[in-house]
């Protein structure tokens, strides 16, 4: 015998556990079940509403999607209703028997009853699928031009789905759409506004049509402002602020871009943000899409004005959710003008340290956008301040920010030091690896700050004493010290305003040895850091030499394999004393070129709309995985010279022997060299590295050497790669590579991304050359390119020039792809080749 | 510009009524999404603002005695008329069960819904005038 819905109801409120619930819904279930098989008439709505009761409890409940069909196909209005939300509730567009129904509408829909008619198009307007829509849209057209007010609303909504889900009716429903607009009754006019809106987006070369509407719809809004006191649309002394808003939109479609049509709706909108009264949240929310009408049309400057002081005046509101909707749209105005926004700068700093999550965040979006040469120090000192007591839950964003600040707009090298360093020593564990290596590119290529920097991390390091540093600040701060570490002690002379430092060389080792010290998880990085740094001192200290020695031999039983690896293999180098300086000395500067190149792209990204988190993962991934180990600027040696190296060695390294261990270094070694090559010369964040070597395998080649003098010698000379086409934020980058000994040929490796927003697909290059060229044109790995430079196509091409060192190569490609759904060809003449090709 | 669901939710989390326009969420994803949610927003005071954002949507929520009305759109959307939107909900459930707790809403569920799908069709506002709602609804009242 079955309960009734209130028992079960009941039942399941009195369980006490999560397992009592299941229990008693899975008895009911059962039960169910049975009610369904024995074709249980009597009961059959109560026994659906008890479904749509489970499945909001989150359980199965797909045994019973029949009996909602066979609901709906019931005659009483009452068996249909519930049939219909259970239609709703339990079934979405993707179930097959959903093709089922499709007839039981089309009844529906052709009903006398009004209400029988609504249930239909609410059903279809809610779960419809694109076979429905094709099937069932003459009626919905047809219920369009009802004279029931109550069918045709929702007949304009349901319009709306269908729509959406077969855009080629669009022109079936565009004409009469407009129509909806001269109705008397609300919710018509409202459901009217919604389909038009609907109508613009999907098929934008209607907006200039539906121009035309914009007196009629002033005149609405006019109407809505004027009347007085309307009983039945009244919120809060306001006629109907859903209807305003929604109207509102629409202008904003209608007058983007267009003077004529924006002017035709200033006198209303003047009006609109002048009249309506702001004590209301109702009156707020129009006053809020009013403003964003005014700034995303082609208003006047006095109208403009008015909007950005509604602004204002929300911004100083002591409301949150005012304070919310006001950084929210001077978050969009900062594009159309920024000086508007720059007034209210210190009320949005203030912003930033709010209690409100919602709102930090909204500010700190702000923030980002308005900084800029002015007043980078400025803001960027506001918001390290902030950052000491920012919650935990904060700092990523805080930090990645205020990284992106730096990098960006940092006016000098020393600034941009300090910043970067009071980041990390503050949130050093919420900071993206990615920070530092632009950190360590900025610095080698500045000499005049090496020791600066090298006293500052070792006072970051001392200071730190006690508590252990974040792991991104010991890494840093020890390759820091490993590569200058001589610059501590000895004295070099302090820059201005820079506070004298007593340290000795003995307190040098013994920083970097704190770094080594403690076993909580994720120290191994820093362990092996410290080791290659201590090992790199040990050469510029020579009388720590036995100190250091005493350390590497204590790791030398680490339970670590890469830290052990390392301490008996550098263990090992004290052996070669004629070796040891040479092997040790200080990085070459890095490539600062390809390094901003990666930066640009990151740059486009954000520019892009992307948030900043899809930068720092990108940065993230391709540079971690390259450099997951080691300070990458270890491979001084020149991009493509490397990878030929480390075949090389490789090979030397099963036989070498004498400087054991091996087992670690063909783990890391890059299995490809052309893999590698090609990655180089991607324009993704991955050209930070400039070589993803080992640094182990690095130090091979010297003891090595002189069993094989010749090993690097044959290494090709690095070629630069060209961007040879970029537009809509499609670019391919040709990297050029000679084979050894054959000087006329080259191979070029292709690498196309794009960083624009919309997926490219279709995207196919072609190539042409002179006749005493040939030229062999490989599969591309992809048509596909994925939006925000998240991923790449590479395609190889084999030139052949037969007049090498008569006539120069010349290569002209022809790029065709779409974008966004539009079709594009392009033809360029590949410009800035290298000379030598 | 849409709304994407609308969740009542009680003090301790438990779901009264759910209503996804947005296709496409498996039950247990709705699961994991209703505690994620609910979560952030017992967690935030009475002074806070009403907005959260949550994945890729917008939810503007607005507390009522022991019971939350939580309303997921997308960015687009006016926040601050989806909180009145909000408003008129209530008042519209008040009417009709007069003085509604979140025992009537539990024990007339369908009702709820009904009520619901005359306000919101499609993900967006179809009527908000309290009479017009309401009529087709206790019709069926009388005809039982």
């Amino acid at each position: 015998m079955s309960i009734r819905l209130r028992e079960l109801i009941r039942n399941v409120r009195q369980c006490k556990t999560a397992a009592e619930e299941r229990d008693v819904i899975a008895k009911e279930s059962a039960a169910l079940r049975n009610a369904f098989r024995e074709q249980d008439t009597l009961y059959r709505h109560r026994n659906v509403a008890k479904l749509m009761y489970i499945h909001m409890l989150g359980y199965p409940t797909h045994f019973g999607q029949m009996e909602t069909l066979k609901l709906i196909a019931a005659n009483g209005f009452p068996e249909k209703r519930i049939g219909y939300l259970g239609l709703m509730i339990l079934l979405d567009e993707r179930h097959e028997v959903l093709m089922l129904v499709t007839n039981s509408l089309k009844n529906d829909l052709n009903a006398r009853n009004q209400y029988t008619v609504g249930l239909a198009l609410c059903a279809l307007g809610n779960i419809c699928s694109v076979e429905m829509a094709r099937d069932l849209s003459p009626e919905v057209e047809r219920l369009l031009g009802s004279s029931n007010s109550f069918i045709r609303k929702k007949a304009a909504l349901c319009c709306m789905r269908v729509l959406r889900k077969v855009p080629d009716a669009v022109e079936s429903f565009a004409d009469k759409a407009p129509a909806l607009l001269s109705d008397r009754h609300h919710g018509v006019l409202l459901a009217g506004t919604s389909l038009l809106l609907e109508l613009c987006q999907l098929d934008p070369a209607l907006i200039p049509s539906y121009r035309q509407q914009v007196p009629q719809l002033c005149k609405i809004l006019r109407g809505l402002l004027m009347t007085g006191f309307a009983p039945e649309h009244d919120v809060g002394g306001i006629t109907d602020p859903f209807l305003q808003v929604k109207i509102l939109r629409l202008l904003r479609v209608l007058g983007a871009g267009d003077a004529d049509a924006s002017d035709a709706m200033s006198d209303i909108l003047a009006q609109v943000a002048s009249n309506t009264e702001a004590a209301r949240n109702a009156g707020n929310a129009i006053l809020y899409e009013a403003v964003q009408t005014i700034m995303g049309t082609e208003s006047i400057g006095g109208l403009r004005v008015l909007a950005i002081n509604i602004l204002g005046r929300f911004l100083a509101n002591r409301d949150n959710n005012m304070r919310y909707v006001a950084l929210n749209t001077l978050a969009r105005v900062v594009a159309v003008d920024t000086q508007a926004v720059q007034r209210h700068r210190s009320t949005i700093v203030e912003c930033v340290k709010d209690a409100d999550v919602s709102i930090r965040r909204r500010a700190l979006e702000l923030v980002y956008a308005l900084v800029n040469e002015g007043n980078i120090k400025a803001l960027t000192k506001e918001l390290l301040d902030y950052l000491q007591v920012a919650d935990a839950e904060f700092k990523p964003d805080l930090t990645a920010k205020i990284a992106a600040l730096v990098q960006r707009f940092a006016p000098d090298k020393r600034w941009h030091c300090d910043s970067l360093l009071q980041v990390l020593t503050q949130a050093g564990g919420t900071v993206k690896e990615a920070v530092c290596r632009s950190l360590v590119v900025l610095l080698t290529n500045a000499p005049e700050l090496h020791g600066y920097a090298a006293r500052e991390f070792f006072r970051a390091l001392r200071d730190a004493r006690g508590r252990p540093p974040a792991p991104l600040l010991a890494t840093t701060a020890a390759w820091f010290l490993g590569e200058y570490g001589e610059l501590v002690t000895a004295g070099s002379p302090l820059l201005e305003g820079e506070p004298a430092l007593e340290a000795s060389e003995g307190d040098v080792v013994a920083a970097l040895e704190g770094v080594l010290a403690g076993g909580e998880p994720g120290s191994a990085e820093r362990r092996e850091y410290a080791l290659t740094a201590l090992m790199k001192l040990a050469a510029r200290f020579p009388d720590q030499a036995d100190r250091i020695q005493a350390v590497l031999a204590r790791h030398a039983r680490s339970p670590q394999v890469e830290a052990q690896a390392r301490a008996v293999e550098y263990g090992q180098l004290f052996g070669y004393d004629a070796l040891r300086p040479a092997l040790l000395e200080r990085m070459p500067p890095l490539d600062e070129a390809a390094y901003a190149r990666a930066l640009g792209t990151a740059a486009a990204i954000q520019a892009a709309g992307a948030p900043l988190a899809a930068v720092s993962a990108a940065g993230n991934d391709a540079v971690g995985d390259l450099l997951s180990l080691d300070e990458a600027p270890a491979v001084g040696s020149g991009a493509a010279a490397a990878p030929s190296a480390a075949d090389m060695l490789h090979d030397l390294l099963g036989g070498a022997g004498a400087a054991g261990g091996n087992g670690a270094a063909p783990a890391t070694a890059p299995a490809d060299a052309l893999d590698l090559l090609s990655m180089l010369d991607a324009p993704a964040p991955a050209a930070k590295a400039p070589a993803a070597q080992d640094p182990l395998a690095d130090l091979f080649t010297a003891p090595a050497a002189p069993a094989q003098p010749a090993a690097p010698a044959p290494a090709p000379a690095a070629l630069p790669s060209v961007t040879a086409f970029e537009r809509d934020g499609v670019r391919a980058v040709l990297a050029f590579r000679k084979p050894p000994g054959a000087p006329a040929h080259t191979e070029v490796t292709a690498t196309y991304t794009n960083a624009g927003a919309a997926p490219v697909t279709g995207f196919t290059l072609q190539a042409a050359v002179p006749k005493f060229m040939t030229l062999r044109l490989a599969a591309a790995s992809g048509t596909t390119l994925p939006p925000g430079g998240a991923g790449a196509v590479t395609q190889r091409l084999h030139l052949t020039n037969s007049q090498h060192g008569v006539k120069p190569v010349a290569l002209r490609l022809r790029i065709a792809y779409t974008a966004d759904g539009a079709p594009a060809v392009h033809q360029v003449e590949v410009k800035n080749l290298p000379a030598d090709l | 510009m849409t709304v994407k669901f609308i969740l009542l939710v009680n003090k301790q989390g438990q779901t009264r009524l759910a209503k996804y326009t947005d296709v496409g969420m498996a039950v247990e994803e709705r699961r994991v999404l209703e505690g994620e949610i609910v979560r952030k927003c017992l967690a935030r005071s009475e002074k806070q603002c009403s907005f959260i954002e949550h994945r890729n949507y917008k939810v503007v929520y607005r507390r009522y005695a022991s019971l939350f009305f939580l309303v997921g759109v997308d960015s687009e959307e006016n926040e601050l008329a989806t909180l009145e939107f909000i408003h008129c909900l209530v008042e519209t459930l008040d009417r009709y069960f007069s003085n509604v707790c979140e025992l009537d809403l539990m024990f007339n569920l369908e009702m709820a819904h009904f009520i619901v799908d005359e306000m919101l069709m499609n993900g967006c506002v179809v009527e908000t005038n309290k009479h017009n709602i309401l009529a087709p609804v206790q019709l069926l009242e009388k005809a039982n």
